[in-house]
């Protein structure tokens, strides 16, 4: 089942995972598929391909411009599945198709989900799909064997956490930073209280997401009990910063996947020698 | 999935979670504070002594002896900033206040309605921050100038087609960012519940005083009525009073350079899928991008529409028909040499179809036109089009 491929991560993984986010496509096909290669020899626990919409609401700048570019080279679903084909023909770690609504109900909603499993991913996140709207996206996943991930932000009610945590498989998102994807400084308490929240509701793994790029972020989420974290807009600016340069691009991507993973790693280790200022009180379970 | 978001299979809330709880909360507000007694005796107010509610109906004697039936027009264009955008601007702007934010940010494609929410802000002591596409800006320079005269800031919008879709999506991700301070008073009668229903709301003022207003002038309902669609909110608020009647209910849609071309006829020509949180006709290619429209008018220049029009528009209750940037033109000139009323380019689309629709007419028969807002905004633009045809 293409589905355990996540569990298994979490379960046997060097907390907290490390998921690389990259779109798909960018800044076209083939060196796309290089990329996330790249990141998965790198040492990413989990990869994100986002299939790119050209309406992004959730988006900030730096995914926007990645996806209007991946489009302008002729990014389509076929070539989406295709792609997830080929990185998983050289990779066991588990695969995310993060898209939004409209790119599944044109396909079949169930035809997406159905193309997602043969072609090797583990689960799929649509930005724009709240658990409310969510009964035919989850049906159509279960069906396939895909985790349908749901997301949940400082500005959830409880009774919504409720509904979102009876659904959820494979992990809970959090989205870690109010307004849209992209590089920021700091780590809102808000962020942290959720997380904490969400802990001590279900068993289920929590991976923050949005705004994370540095290896303090990373110390603090794991300080605070996230399973993993989702790195996005700081890949996908080197892929935008090295563009027409491949060989350094990939060499970039590479040295950030372990800077990430090397220091949280290290940091951790630290932590065990020397407990830190009780700043963060929420125990870790697993 | 409640009932109550939809309009049949149409509508809904396809948002990222983190707008979740201020939609549940304009819906909250939505359900409690618009009905109360205090919220309209405040919404009427503004609408009368400040806005200029009742707007005439008036009767065209030279458009009816022209079009051989009896030709009315609802003068939205007569309302306080030239077009039907106030009603739902003051009622939005009022309702922010009542849920205790100070903030409102909005989105703009003619300029009408950023000029509205401008309005709005300025006289409910509201700031506001209006999302424009630039390629608009440069087609709707007075509105831009009308804006920034009126205290609000202007953000220009330079991703995608920088139209009316783009600054929607902008004024979403501000308010993802914002959201517990900030109101998105949008536009027109889109995205997610409860704004389709809000909206509409809003804007059915217009088809209750045609209706006290055309039993008063000639004891009986309309034959047929016409509103220009771009998202929709002067049409379903002309519309919506009537839907139960015998009445005939026409939406003119961009029809731009023909359905071949380049168009914004979503109903005519487009097919159902999801933007800007919710599911309704859209433009748009066979894997699902979204596709640059086209309108001479940018009011229409929207590759969605507002879900109940979708509804409406499977039900057979309501006639969509694109007009081209060709016939919008030239009922923009006929409006004005014949009645001496100069249009808003997206009124003039609702002008051309009715003269259109008048051929199947009785000259006894009754034939409502929208005239959603007036024409000044478009000078300057149909003047450089047109030149060498007008002197």
């Amino acid at each position: 089942m293409s589905g355990s491929r996540i569990d298994r991560a979490f379960r046997t993984g060097d907390s907290p995972l490390l998921v690389a986010c990259t779109v798909a496509g960018d800044p076209d096909f083939a060196e796309s598929i290089r990329i996330a290669r790249c990141l998965a020899a790198a040492g990413a626990d989990m990869l994100e391909l986002v299939m790119p919409f050209s309406d992004p609401v959730a988006d900030g700048p730096v995914i926007q411009k990645a996806g209007a570019r991946a489009l302008a080279a002729g990014m389509t679903p076929d070539l989406l599945f295709a792609l997830v084909s080929e990185v998983r023909k050289t990779t066991g770690i588990p695969l995310l198709i993060m898209t939004y609504a409209n790119i599944v109900f044109q396909r079949g909603i169930v035809r997406f989900y159905q193309d997602a499993a043969r072609a090797g991913a583990d689960a799929v996140v649509i930005a724009d799909v709240p658990a409310e709207e969510a009964a035919p996206f989850c049906d159509a996943a279960l069906l396939a064997g895909i985790d349908p991930i749901f997301f949940v932000s400082p500005t959830t009610s409880p009774e919504r956490m409720e509904l979102i945590l009876s659904r959820a498989q494979g992990f809970i998102y959090l989205v870690a930073a109010m307004g849209v994807t992209g590089v920021r400084e700091g780590v809102a308490p808000e962020t942290l209280a959720t997380l904490r929240a969400v802990k001590q509701r279900t068993t289920v793994p929590v991976v923050p997401g949005f705004g994370i790029s540095a290896p303090g972020h990373i110390r603090i989420y794991d300080d605070a009990g996230a399973d993993g974290v989702i790195v996005g807009s700081a890949i996908v600016g080197i892929v935008d910063r090295y563009a027409g340069r491949p060989e350094e691009m990939e060499e970039a991507v590479g040295r950030l996947i372990r800077e990430l993973k090397g220091a949280s790693r290290r940091e951790r280790d630290e932590s065990f020698l020397q407990p830190h200022p009780g700043a963060f009180q929420g125990s870790r379970e697993g | 999935m409640s009932d109550s978001t939809r309009f049949g299979p149409y509508g809904g809330r396809f948002v990222p979670e983190t707008l979740m709880a201020a939609l549940e909360e304009l819906d909250d507000a939505y359900r409690t504070i618009v009905p109360s007694a205090g919220f309209q005796q405040e919404m009427e107010y503004y609408l009368q002594e400040y806005a200029g509610r009742k707007t005439p109906l008036t009767f065209c004697r030279n458009m009816s002896r022209d079009l051989s039936c009896r030709v009315y027009l609802k003068r939205e264009d007569l309302l306080h900033s030239g077009a039907h955008k106030l009603n739902n601007a003051l009622g939005q702007a009022l309702l922010t206040r009542f849920m205790g934010k100070r903030r409102i940010i909005a989105e703009t494609g003619a300029g009408q309605h950023g000029v509205a929410a401008a309005i709005a802000g300025a006289a409910l002591g509201l700031s506001v921050e209006v999302y424009m596409g630039t390629g608009d800006m440069e087609r709707q320079a007075l509105n831009v100038a009308r804006m920034r005269m009126l205290g609000a800031e202007v953000v220009p919008v330079t991703s995608g087609s920088r139209t009316l879709k783009d600054a929607i999506n902008e004024a979403l991700r501000d308010w993802v960012a914002h959201v517990r301070d900030t109101h998105y008073l949008i536009g027109s009668v889109v995205g997610p519940h409860p704004f389709p229903s809000l909206v509409r709301d809003f804007q059915t003022v217009i088809g209750r005083e045609i209706r006290q207003q055309i039993l008063e002038k000639e004891g009986q309902l309309p034959d047929a009525m016409v509103a220009c669609v771009g998202g929709g909110s002067n049409a379903i608020g002309m519309f919506h009073p009537f839907l139960n009647d015998p009445v005939l209910l026409y939406g003119a849609e961009a029809g731009g350079e023909g359905l071949s071309g380049k168009h914004g006829a979503t109903l005519c020509a487009g097919s159902p899928g999801v933007l800007h949180g919710t599911y309704t006709y859209l433009i748009q290619d066979a894997f699902g991008q979204i596709l640059e429209s086209h309108s001479i008018s940018a009011g229409l220049d929207y590759p969605g529409v507002g879900p109940e029009h979708s509804f409406l528009r499977d039900e057979g209750r309501v006639i969509y028909r694109p007009v081209t940037d060709a016939e919008a033109l030239d009922s923009f000139l006929y409006l004005s040499r014949t009645e001496g009323i100069i249009p808003a380019l997206e009124s003039a689309h609702a002008v051309a179809l009715a003269r259109t629709i008048a051929a199947d007419l009785d000259h006894d028969d009754l034939l409502v036109i929208n005239l959603s807002g007036r024409g000044d905004k478009d000078v300057a633009q149909v003047a450089a089009l047109t030149r060498g045809c007008v002197e």
